[in-house]
């Protein structure tokens, strides 16, 4: 299972070396890995049907709980097995779709390791397992719609898709840890245990509002949808893999998952109900108003996930199994309608509804997978859309607690709204007359058509035979999210009743809609004049405030004048300890300090000479010379007081810094000007406060009893432990020895940054 | 600077300030000193000749650039941490020689850890050191 899940990622990194090999030669071959896995997963069919789950376990990070531990179940396995089929024939596709693309080789790469990550997430039955890999289809689908990345325009739509999930991945992230903290564990299955205990403890609806921030954001809910219409820049085979039939699912999965867990409440219920609802009608009206076929099929994907989330918020048993059928369905259709489109795209060269027409002539096997695609999308009888559609409005009447009739409405709405998109989308370009221009077109190679086809044909086959799929697959998938059984076979024929009723509403307005209305260029500026409160344009306007506020953020706060930084830390620093200090009690015994000799009084006139001296003079170097003078004499101190290891490395490093300082400072012209009267005195009050504070807490150290276990330690082992003799070379080189590996670590970066700033620009003015 | 005194003096101040320096980071283990010290102080030495006798000259003397004593160093350190791996012991464990050597005394893996800080130390300085003096003639 685990080779299974991590293949892609193998593949993926095998193509490094070899990719460029195996994508000039044979890219079909690519194709096996999808296959290979799809007839894996295949296997578990059996085990699914009679209703046991399996699960697998390998340890990775026990001490944080995090565990490679997998989950195949209904659920799990319907989007296993959507993932690797349609993986499947996306990788064929795209073998002929991108032939002789210069980096053929990197989308394989990209596609293996979305694969692997989609795998990972629908069977991880660990939260944060399920978290690793929802970051990972983010970072594969980041990198496949910015694939042109010498195109503006994708970079953007990449940078905005990411910006977006990965937003909702971090929030996830926090409402997953939540999870796993409060109910102990992070196994989705044992969670099931404490679901109750879940749902009415304290912060259930702060874990609620972030797992749906990661849901809502991925699966493109209003209004963090438009990042998926934007990621149509992809190649078409990615659209149709990621962004309608996988990827932009996990959101679904996820609540799909969870819902067992946190579903059933109120805020679930209704939040999901109104997001879903909202999203769907709200795309499915914009998908009509579209010319682009990738901006209809975007929309109307955008609707479909709304459906989905609708579904899983009303939670009966009827609307589980509609969301599992519709997935299937959706999958099925919107698959096929991407793929024929790319085909129409590479062959015709425009994507444009309304220049589009007659191509069945041309390319009559294309037409024939784009009517079965329609079909099922519109719902005819016979179709598997069909019964998708019936469960649907089934679900909806029967949702007694929330609005039964309101709902239903607004599916119908969208269903009429979605039928239309479809039959733009799978008919239009090919019904009609064929125009001059496309005369030549001609059919590409099978592996561009036979996907759509099969898609399209597997639609059909399930509308009629609807039993091939319902015990073994579909069943079992509804049943996970219930967690309940569930006994409604699914049905070609319900008989009369408001269902089919409603049914034929839907049909009759969408065909009606379609003979009607022409798709034109003027529907489209209804929408820009609209564009100014879409949701797309205020998070446009929030980027670019962010933006401008930390411009004014860093303007004021980092201007780059040393002294500035110094006043602000030092400040901070002052402000920080007397905070602390003059809220606690102030103690201090001046009785048990040692008396002071002749000679530090000397030191400390030397001392204050050469302060006064630094801060009256007029010249730099004289500055620098009083400087290292108080620092000479410091070091005297040290060696007053018996640390003749600090005093030695004092007294060099002072040396050493006044030597830096000549080099740099003999070379400035004078003092241009002096500091005014009024900044001398802010720092004097800065520097006298600083200098009172860190003695007053000297002074008050010394009177608190030494606690002294530390320093015994090391005292009483050096010798012994070490064989050394100086404590403090002791800890230096053996007891903190890594310290001090690291420190000159430091060091040599520091030598190095300085080596090349300079001698680069050394030979830049050289050149000149 | 054209100190004919200072010129003349540096010239025999060198060898006694690096044995100086060698001194103090062999004795660092039983008293003050060390690798860090020692190597401040042979810096401090080449820095003073560098004064006098200009940095071009300096690092003619030296044959080598001063920044390949950095990783010469860094190498000695880190492997004098590893070393006792090898023995299927922890990582910076001390390892000694039974015998002291004469003249140095017990010789271990913390001397060569403390050669290791020396050489690094001397690398550094004198690097920043003579590239500044070297970007701002």
């Amino acid at each position: 299972m685990l080779i299974a899940v991590l293949a892609g990622l193998f593949v993926s990194i095998l193509c490094i070396p070899f990719g460029k090999f195996l994508t000039k030669r044979a890219p079909a071959w690519f194709s096996l890995l999808p296959i290979g896995l799809f007839a894996y997963f295949f296997s578990y069919l059996p085990a699914i049907r009679v209703g046991s789950t399996v699960d697998f376990h390998y340890n990775w990070v026990p001490s944080l709980g995090i565990d490679l531990a997998f989950h195949v179940d209904g659920l799990a396995l319907l989007f296993s097995l959507l993932i690797t089929g349609i993986g499947s024939l996306v990788f064929l596709y795209a073998s002929s779709y991108l032939k002789g693309h210069r980096y053929l080789d990197r989308f394989y790469a990209y596609l293996s390791m979305f694969m692997a990550a989609m795998l990972g997430l629908v069977t991880a039955d660990n939260v944060l397992l399920l978290f690793i890999f929802w970051e990972l289809t983010s970072i594969s689908s980041f990198f496949l719609i910015g694939f042109n990345n010498d195109d503006a325009g994708s970079r953007k739509s990449a940078l905005v898709a990411l910006g977006i999930t990965g937003g909702g991945g971090f929030l996830l992230m926090g409402g997953l840890v939540l999870m796993g903290h409060v109910s102990g564990s992070y196994s989705i299955q044992e969670m099931l245990g404490s679901a109750s205990y879940l749902k009415n403890h304290s912060w259930y609806g702060l874990i609620l509002l972030l797992v749906f921030a990661g849901a809502f954001t991925k699966s493109a809910q209003f209004p963090f949808h438009f990042w998926l219409p934007g990621a149509m820049k992809a190649p078409t085979p990615i659209s149709a893999y990621l962004h309608s039939a996988t990827m932009v699912k996990a959101g679904v999965y996820l609540l799909a998952r969870l819902s067992p867990i946190l579903g059933g409440t109120t805020y679930w219920t209704y939040t999901l109900v109104i997001v879903g609802g909202v999203t769907m009608l709200y795309a499915a009206l914009h998908s009509i108003f579209r010319i682009d076929l990738k901006g209809i099929l975007a929309y109307s994907t955008v609707a479909a996930l709304g459906i989905l989330v609708f579904l899983i918020g009303i939670g009966t048993p009827e609307s589980f199994l509609a969301a599992s059928v519709f997935i299937l369905v959706h999958a099925l259709y919107k698959a096929s309608l991407f793929l024929s489109t790319g085909v129409i795209d590479h062959e015709t060269g425009t994507r444009d509804i309304t220049r589009l027409s007659g191509l069945r002539i041309v390319m009559p096997p294309l037409a024939v997978g784009g009517l079965l695609a329609a079909l099922s999308s519109a719902g005819l009888p016979l179709t598997f859309g069909f019964i998708g559609k019936d469960l649907i409005y089934e679900a909806t009447l029967h949702a007694d607690d929330v609005w039964p009739t309101l709902l239903t409405g607004t599916a119908v709405l969208t269903n009429i709204f979605l039928l239309y998109a479809g039959l733009l989308a799978g008919v239009k370009p090919f019904a009609g007359k064929l125009p001059q221009h496309f005369r030549n077109v001609h059919l590409p190679d099978g592996f561009l058509w036979i996907p759509p086809l099969l898609l399209g044909g597997l639609g059909v086959l399930l509308g009629c035979f609807p039993t091939l799929a319902d015990a073994a697959l579909l069943k079992p998938a509804a049943e996970s999210m219930a967690q309940n059984t569930i006994n409604a076979p699914l049905k070609i024929w319900h008989g009369f009743n408001v269902i089919l009723l409603l049914s034929g509403i839907t049909l009759g307005f969408g065909a009606l809609l379609y003979w009607t209305r022409k798709p034109s260029e003027r529907s489209t500026l209804v929408l820009q004049r609209l564009n100014r409160i879409s949701p797309e344009h205020l998070f446009q306007k929030l980027g670019s405030l962010l933006l401008k506020l930390s411009a004014w953020y860093t303007a004021t706060l980092h201007n780059g004048y040393l002294r500035a930084y110094l006043i602000r830390i030092v400040l901070f620093a002052i402000l920080l300890l007397a905070f602390r200090l003059f809220t606690g009690e102030i103690t201090v015994d001046l009785s048990s300090l040692s008396p002071i000799n002749a000679y530090e009084i000397a030191v400390g006139v030397i001392l204050t000479g050469g302060l006064y001296l630094s801060v009256t003079t007029t010249s730099r170097l004289t500055a620098v010379v009083a400087t290292s003078v108080v620092g000479y004499c410091i070091c005297l101190l040290f060696v007053f007081y018996s640390a003749p290891d600090l005093a030695m490395t004092q007294f060099t490093i002072d040396t050493l810094t006044v030597v830096l300082f000549v080099l740099v400072l003999f070379r400035l012209p004078p003092f241009l000007n002096f500091a005014n009267n009024s900044v001398k005195i802010r720092d004097a009050v800065i520097a006298v406060a600083f200098g009172g504070i860190i003695s007053l807490i000297g002074l008050m150290v010394l009177s608190q009893p030494l606690r002294t276990e530390v320093s015994n330690f090391y005292g009483d082992n050096a010798y012994v432990l070490a064989k050394g003799k100086n404590v403090v070379n002791v800890i230096l080189v053996d007891f903190r020895g890594i310290d001090t590996m690291f420190e000159i670590v430091v060091l040599s970066i520091a030598a190095v940054g300085v080596y090349s700033l300079l001698k680069l620009r050394l030979r830049a003015s050289e050149k000149e | 600077m054209k100190s004919t005194i200072l010129k003349t003096a540096t010239t025999y101040l060198l060898p006694i300030l690096l044995l100086f320096s060698v001194f103090i980071l062999l004795r660092g283990h039983y008293h003050p000193g060390g690798g860090f010290v020692g190597g401040l102080i042979a810096a401090i030495a080449f820095v003073l000749h560098g004064f006098t006798h200009g940095t071009e000259n300096t690092l003619k003397l030296m044959r080598r650039h001063p920044a390949e004593l950095i990783p010469v160093g860094l190498a000695l350190s880190a492997l004098s941490m590893v070393a006792p791996l090898l023995l299927r012991l922890p990582v910076m464990t001390g390892l000694w020689f039974d015998e002291p050597l004469p003249v140095i005394g017990m010789i271990g893996s913390a001397l060569f850890f403390d050669l290791g800080v020396y050489l690094v130390v001397i690398g550094v300085v004198l690097t920043i050191l003579f590239t500044i003096t070297q970007y701002s003639e």
